[in-house]
């Protein structure tokens, strides 16, 4: 393939997809020791009653806002939970149950009521997003990236899930120590004056953000298997938190590319006439990953049962 | 051993600000649900001394402690570490928690679990130097574990996690070492290893606390016991507060007479 083909068609689907999958496993790695990793599916399902309010709001389909709905309506949903879990003195999972669901189907409501039915937003492009459509008119070859004309047509979406990404990478940066000690010990990590609380609040808002932000670029299914499949890989493959999240990166890299490639070009070399959706590849590749892991990681063992006696 | 040495040599360890006391706790009640896990209790522990909270499961030992730390937040009471508010005092204080409460398959090594006491030095960004390093093999060396620094803290056995969690609060390097049931499920030589850097901290002239399940070595290991039923039993010296009386306050009919006679048979 030659850069007047991939540059303007592939790229930035593929730089797109990629960033997606860090900016979401990054977090996922935290989330999957804290036994929070179905967070990014509830997520998924409260931000939908942020981007009908949005919607309702500004009576236009337009990103900015919608992400501003999205997240507003994933910190509301933060909120409720943590008071549920506190008032009601329950279990997160619980309350977490109890909230996301009713925001879903309050999203639901609301799309059914007013008159938002006839716009697009469906099933479809919530869970696969639109990744092969996010291409680069304005590209004619590798020689654009240094073209400030084309880069000014470049999908508003890849600028978005980059600085998604680096405000990402600095909050796992910044706290890495605070994270890691809450999400080993957090009795001790209070003891120390860490706000555990708080920063729990934080990383579930941190991977709110990643989550919306990469929810309208290549869609919900992605998401979901990102803050999972890369860091329960990676977990596998060494025990040491460090290493675990490189490993979590390198995996989600790998999938995104993968998965693109092959959606894009395994049914032609398999005979077949038509590309699969490419975020249902990326996915499945990161599944067929942790299934490898799974079986061939040489981390697997459960070693921390506490022994008795 | 030569801060024991020199105990010996007749030079009486500096009890820090002898006149404050290390851990004062008023009118504490800490409640979860309907019910009060810890009512109404009051606390002075003596600095310079080893200190046993002892009582019956469920009476509150371990959230008397928490609620001193600031881990669980009381219904009322106010808590003074070296006479200020907690939250000034925090770098004095070393906490051991419960070896059970832990998930050990996190991912990390016995080393890095050590440099964890040193957080509030280290603080978000500061770079881990090598007397850092130093410092926490040190205190591994100090529980017997400085050959395991590299392990993950899975393939440790119980004893040896436990030891892993002293070491990690000595680095803290503290006035007041608060442990949560440090004899839990280890095996003789941890116990052994663990009553004697406890002893040494003590001739340190720091004060530790320790919650405390074993009656039989409560005379052997401490100066001092602290007997809770949700509501406080006693207080005091070992002598004058572990008696046949207070532990049958303490535990009522969950001892029977004969091993309470027994206990206090041992006692005297």
């Amino acid at each position: 393939m030659t850069g007047a083909e991939f540059v303007p068609l592939s790229l930035s689907p593929l730089l797109i997809g990629t960033l997606a999958a860090v900016a979401c496993a990054l977090p996922g790695n935290f989330l999957v020791l804290r036994r929070q990793a179905l967070i990014g599916d509830a997520i998924s399902h409260v931000v939908l009653p942020g981007i009908v309010v949005a919607f309702l709001v500004t009576g236009v389909i337009s990103t900015w806002p919608m992400m501003a709905g999205a997240a507003g309506a994933a910190v509301l949903a933060v909120m409720l939970i943590e008071a549920i879990r506190r008032l009601g003195r329950i279990e997160p999972g619980a309350a977490m149950g109890v909230v996301f669901t009713s925001m879903f189907a309050a999203g639901v409501l609301l799309l059914e009521q007013s008159d938002t039915s006839t716009v697009h937003l469906d099933v479809e492009h919530a869970l696969y997003g639109n990744l092969e459509s996010l291409i680069w008119l304005d590209a004619t070859g590798w020689a654009s990236l240094l073209d400030l004309e084309a880069l000014r047509g470049l999908p508003p979406e890849l600028p978005r899930i980059a600085v998604t990404l680096i405000a990402v990478v600095l909050f796992t940066v910044v706290f890495w120590r605070p994270l890691k000690l809450s999400t080993f010990d957090e009795g001790f990590a209070r003891t120390l004056g860490i706000r555990t609380n708080l920063l729990g609040l934080a990383l579930v808002v941190t991977a709110a953000i990643a989550a919306v932000a990469s929810f309208d670029a290549v869609g919900s299914i992605i998401v979901i298997a990102m803050f999972i499949c890369p860091p329960a890989a990676a977990r596998l493959m060494t025990n040491r938190l460090e290493h675990q999240v490189l490993w979590s990166v390198i995996f989600a890299v790998t999938a995104a590319v993968s998965g693109y490639v092959l959606a894009g070009y395994g049914p032609l070399w398999l005979g077949g006439q038509d590309a699969v959706s490419a975020a249902g590849m990326i996915a499945t590749m990161s599944g067929l990953i942790l299934a490898v892991a799974a079986r061939f990681g040489p981390c697997r063992t459960r070693a921390g049962a506490p022994q008795q006696g | 051993m030569t801060i024991e040495l020199a105990t010996l040599d007749g030079k009486a360890p500096q009890p820090s600000r002898a006149m404050e006391s290390p851990l004062s706790i008023r009118g504490l009640t800490v409640s979860y649900g309907q019910k009060p896990a810890v009512f109404s209790v009051d606390m002075a522990v003596e600095a310079g001394k080893m200190t046993a909270i002892i009582g019956p499961n469920g009476a509150g030992k371990s959230t008397l402690l928490k609620a001193a730390l600031g881990i669980v937040k009381p219904l009322s009471g106010q808590i003074q570490v070296f006479g200020a508010p907690l939250e000034r005092q925090r770098a004095r204080i070393a906490y051991v928690p419960q070896r059970a409460s832990i998930d050990w398959d996190f991912p990390t090594r016995v080393i890095d679990v050590v440099l964890m006491g040193l957080y509030r030095q280290l603080g978000l960004l500061g770079r881990v130097r090598n007397t850092h390093r130093l410092r926490a093999k040190h205190c591994l060396e100090r529980v017997g574990m400085a050959d395991f620094a590299e392990r993950q803290i899975g393939q440790l056995s119980g004893g040896q996690q436990q030891r892993v969690f002293l070491a990690r609060a000595l680095a803290q390097d503290a006035d007041l070492y608060l442990l949560d049931e440090p004899f839990a499920g280890v095996d003789a030589a941890t116990e052994k290893a663990i009553i004697n850097v406890l002893k040494s901290l003590r001739a340190e002239g720091k004060t530790v606390v320790v919650v405390h399940h074993d009656l039989a070595t409560v005379r052997d290991y401490f100066d001092n016991v602290f007997l809770i039923n949700t509501s406080k039993v006693a207080e005091g010296p070992v002598d004058t507060c572990f008696t046949a009386e207070t532990l049958q306050a303490t535990y009522g009919g969950r001892l029977a007479t004969a091993q309470v006679d027994q206990l206090a048979a041992a006692l005297v």
